[in-house]
């Protein structure tokens, strides 16, 4: 199984989501994602995303104020 | 992945409800959406190359064309606009906060294959010739728009 970091500091929304759902689409399933963002929004969006497409959210932290998120694809 | 579509009417040619309606159509596309966005009446200004196309228009379309705003980077605030100077301000804000541009999301838009239809009804009485528009838009009317939007679970009206 991969493990890819995906960068999106800085980033404003949607990018965040819109890199890790271009990432997702790339990756096989069982593949690790992780993404790590500042943008406000992402704690609460990369939940959502992750409901809605079915991936599934490992873990998700805040190191001091980069929200980093891992995802198992699904 | 779920597949449920999303439909958005862009009514209004205004930079402010331009962003607004690219950043929920991304959104949109990247939690698995398929995505359309219809384009009518001021909204097709958005769509306009910068650059003046040649066609052949008849003096009120070639008045008309002239008043409107050629393309993305154009485009006016709904408030505040201050004859286009609280555009500037709020394009520099943007910068600096690294908030995408509008033709930054268009692009982002196409690469996460959003569909751009424009109303070829309100292309017609504000004579925007399809030679006028940027690449990888579909023409069509009301009941493309109405058949797309039985079949999706959001409909949004940006005007």
């Amino acid at each position: 199984m991969a493990e890819k970091v995906i960068n999106c500091r800085g980033m404003q929304c949607p990018g965040p989501i819109v890199q890790l759902f271009q990432a997702t689409k790339q990756a096989a399933a069982g593949d690790i994602l992780v993404i790590e963002a500042t943008d406000g929004g992402f704690k609460r969006d990369v939940q959502a995303w992750c409901r809605k497409t079915g991936n599934e959210l490992l873990s998700l932290e805040n190191d001091a104020g980069v929200l980093r998120a891992r995802i198992k694809k699904a | 992945m779920q597949q449920n579509k999303k439909t958005l009417i862009v009514f209004s040619g205004d930079l402010d409800k331009a962003l607004a309606a690219f950043i929920i159509a991304n959104g949109a596309a990247a939690m698995g959406s398929e995505v359309t966005m219809f384009f009518t009446f001021w909204g097709l200004n958005i769509l306009r190359r910068a650059k003046g196309v040649h066609v052949k228009k008849s003096f009120l379309e070639r008045l008309f064309g002239s008043m409107m705003p050629r393309g993305a980077n154009k485009l006016g605030l709904s408030k505040l606009n201050f004859g286009g100077l609280g555009a500037k301000l709020m394009k520099f804000i943007m910068k600096q906060k690294n908030v995408n541009t509008l033709p930054e999301l268009i692009e982002q838009a196409q690469a996460l294959g959003v569909k751009m239809v424009a109303c070829s009804m309100s292309m017609d009485v504000m004579g925007i010739r399809p030679e006028e528009l940027i690449e990888g838009i579909e023409y069509a009317g009301v009941a493309t728009y109405l058949g797309e939007a039985d079949e999706a679970n959001v409909n949004l009206f940006i005007g």
